[in-house]
């Protein structure tokens, strides 16, 4: 049997905090708790959850920014925290990320080309040329042009910026994208093109994506699995679907009572 | 008489691209007592429409119009006239409860400051006001934390702050703004129950401006929509989300992804980004993106028309638009 894409298991970051007194000991956050799930190739895996609630730091841990406490993180079989530096870098090929923030997590001084290219010249040897033709190819799946790359992030919208962000993590030719938050900054009108866009990626290149979310209609529609953290803990797991239909949880239930729906009820105590 | 009458306003402001009309020609009315939502994408000018009402807009931007508060006119009202209503008649809540609040000062000194400023209260007798508002809006044990600072307290318990602060003079007018959008699902239905709450309580008015439709739905009876400064419909919220007339308004229902849609549902897109204020087309500011746009859109800026009680839309293709609704 081949391995899982991506298997979490027993996965525990905790922070120490500055000590309170100097005999006492340190006081520890529990970001993450225990979370283990798979993640198996083609499939994408929704984590949703408050903010404190550890989604941020799986993502960190799953990218492997940040050593675990405990526990491990496997990509293909491989256990990416105890990789010598060297494989490590070969496996970071496999999983790239997109952030949140499309004004932040683009530098502002490199051309769109250095950007989309900068993961080819950081984890593989390919020469300039090589890595000009690949980014004009990764600009292309996500509906920019090739005469893009001589700009700079400040020439485009948040939903371009955003596309950009999506062809910096294509161009390894991953098989998983994490992606924090990746349509939150964005407006409705333009959060729906790059959902589709994600979709279309997921079809085209077999991509999966581990989502981290705070908005459960985003991860409904872009996910096979849902994780509810809270806590640090995986609260409740499942489809979509059946999850948001039949919440067993009293946290998911809770999560579910409070998305503002947006038909007005007849009924309602209108002001 | 209505508390609030904007009538045709415009705002220019001049920005690193040159000078810009961010808002043209918006008007409205506001009753005692009645809640009012602005819908729109970022640069559509919903924020700085309110910014206008409050006198908070930069210094270089030029405004002309009519903005009547209770019978008096704002538009041009010099600073110190502006400062008395501000706080006192009119309040606000605004959308980084971390950056509303100064991080030097206690939470009581900050909610006392308008009590002592517009109503001239003792120190004393202020912070006994202050100890109220803040047991009213939910801070626990509020009276062991009136001397603890912002940072003391969560992001939620922050916006209650906030809030106690722009109640402290029984203002007839709130303004929120974006009032829960940094805030977490769970507790963005709390801060929102608390405002329609107080609103209801006080007989406030209240203008909640919100990109998110749900909130709208929830909280307001009447609503606008704002598109490249304009407003492109508007009316009572009940009528307008039955009815969404403007195709605007339509694509900005149909770009939401719904909880509970399959798995593989394409979302509606609205073609194209929204233009830069300093780049608006002359005739109507939706014309380059939406899908019914003929020759005579990019004339001139669309008249209202009336598409039921109390409900408008800038639009001269609605006939056609509605044909297309029926037909689909």
């Amino acid at each position: 049997m081949s391995a899982a894409l991506l298997e979490v298991r027993d996965l525990v970051r905790h922070y120490a905090l500055p000590r309170e007194s100097l005999f006492s000991p340190a006081p520890l956050v529990k970001a993450v708790n225990g979370v283990s799930f798979v993640l198996q190739a083609g499939r994408s895996l929704g984590i949703v959850g408050e903010s404190g609630s550890g989604k941020s730091t799986i993502a960190r841990l799953v990218m492997a920014l940040d050593h675990p406490t405990s526990g491990s993180v496997q990509l293909l079989g491989r256990d990416l925290h105890r990789l010598p530096r060297e494989a490590l870098r070969t496996a970071r090929r496999d999983i790239q990320m997109v952030f949140q923030d499309p004004y932040g997590s683009l530098d502002p001084r490199q051309t769109v080309e250095r950007i989309v290219a900068e993961p080819l010249a950081a984890l593989s040897d390919a020469s300039r040329a090589e890595q000009r033709e690949r980014a004009a190819e990764s600009l292309s799946a996500v509906g920019l042009r090739a005469t893009d790359l001589h700009k700079y992030p400040h020439e485009f919208s948040g939903g371009q910026r955003q596309r950009i962000a999506i062809a910096r993590a294509l161009i390894t030719r991953p098989r998983l994208i994490v992606a924090d938050e990746p349509v939150s900054a964005l407006d409705v009108s333009v959060q729906a093109q790059v959902l589709n866009l994600m979709q279309d990626l997921q079809q085209q290149f077999g991509i999966s994506y581990l989502l981290i979310s705070h908005d459960l209609a985003v991860v409904n529609h872009l996910c096979d699995d849902v994780c509810v953290l809270h806590r640090g803990l995986v609260v409740e797991r499942g489809a979509p679907a059946d999850l948001f239909a039949h919440a067993e949880h009293p946290y998911t239930q809770a999560l579910l009572a409070a998305v503002p729906r947006a038909e007005p009820p007849p009924t309602r105590n209108m002001l | 008489m209505a508390l609030l009458e904007v009538d045709d306003l415009h705002i220019h402001l001049r920005t690193p691209r040159g000078p810009a009309e961010a808002v043209r020609g918006v008007g409205f009315s506001l009753e005692r007592g009645q809640t009012l939502g602005i819908v729109g994408e970022s640069g559509c000018g919903k924020s700085i429409t309110v910014q206008a009402l409050m006198g908070l807009l930069p210094p270089a931007a030029r405004v002309t119009g009519n903005i009547r508060f209770d019978g008096r006119e704002l538009v041009g009202l010099p600073e110190r006239e502006m400062c008395k209503l501000r706080g006192d008649r009119i309040g606000m809540i605004f959308q980084e409860p971390m950056t509303a609040l100064n991080p030097v000062h206690t939470i009581a000194r900050q909610v006392a400051e308008p009590l002592r400023l517009h109503r001239g209260l003792s120190a004393r007798a202020a912070r006994d006001e202050a100890l109220q508002l803040l047991e009213r809006v939910g801070i626990p044990d509020a009276a062991a934390r009136l001397d603890a600072y912002p940072h003391q307290f969560s992001g939620g318990q922050r916006q209650r702050i906030g809030i106690a602060m722009a109640l402290a003079c029984g203002p007839d007018l709130l303004i929120a703004d974006e009032p829960t959008t940094a805030l977490d699902v769970t507790i963005q239905k709390q801060i929102l129950e608390l405002i329609q709450g107080l609103v209801a309580e006080r007989g406030m008015s209240l203008i909640l401006i919100s990109h998110d439709l749900g909130v709208i739905a929830q909280s307001v009876s009447h609503m606008l929509v704002m598109y490249g400064g304009t407003i492109v419909e508007s009316g009572p919220t009940a009528e307008v989300f039955a009815r969404r007339s403007h195709p605007y308004t339509q694509g900005l229902f149909a770009a939401r992804p719904a909880l509970g849609a399959p798995r593989g549902t394409r979302l509606a897109t609205i073609r194209g980004s929204v233009p830069e204020l300093v780049d608006l087309p002359p005739g109507c500011p939706f014309a380059g993106r939406c899908g019914f746009t003929i020759e005579a859109c990019h004339a001139t800026r669309p008249p209202p028309e009336t598409v039921g009680p109390g409900h408008v839309a800038r639009c001269i293709r609605l006939d056609t638009v509605r044909a297309a609704e029926v037909a689909q």
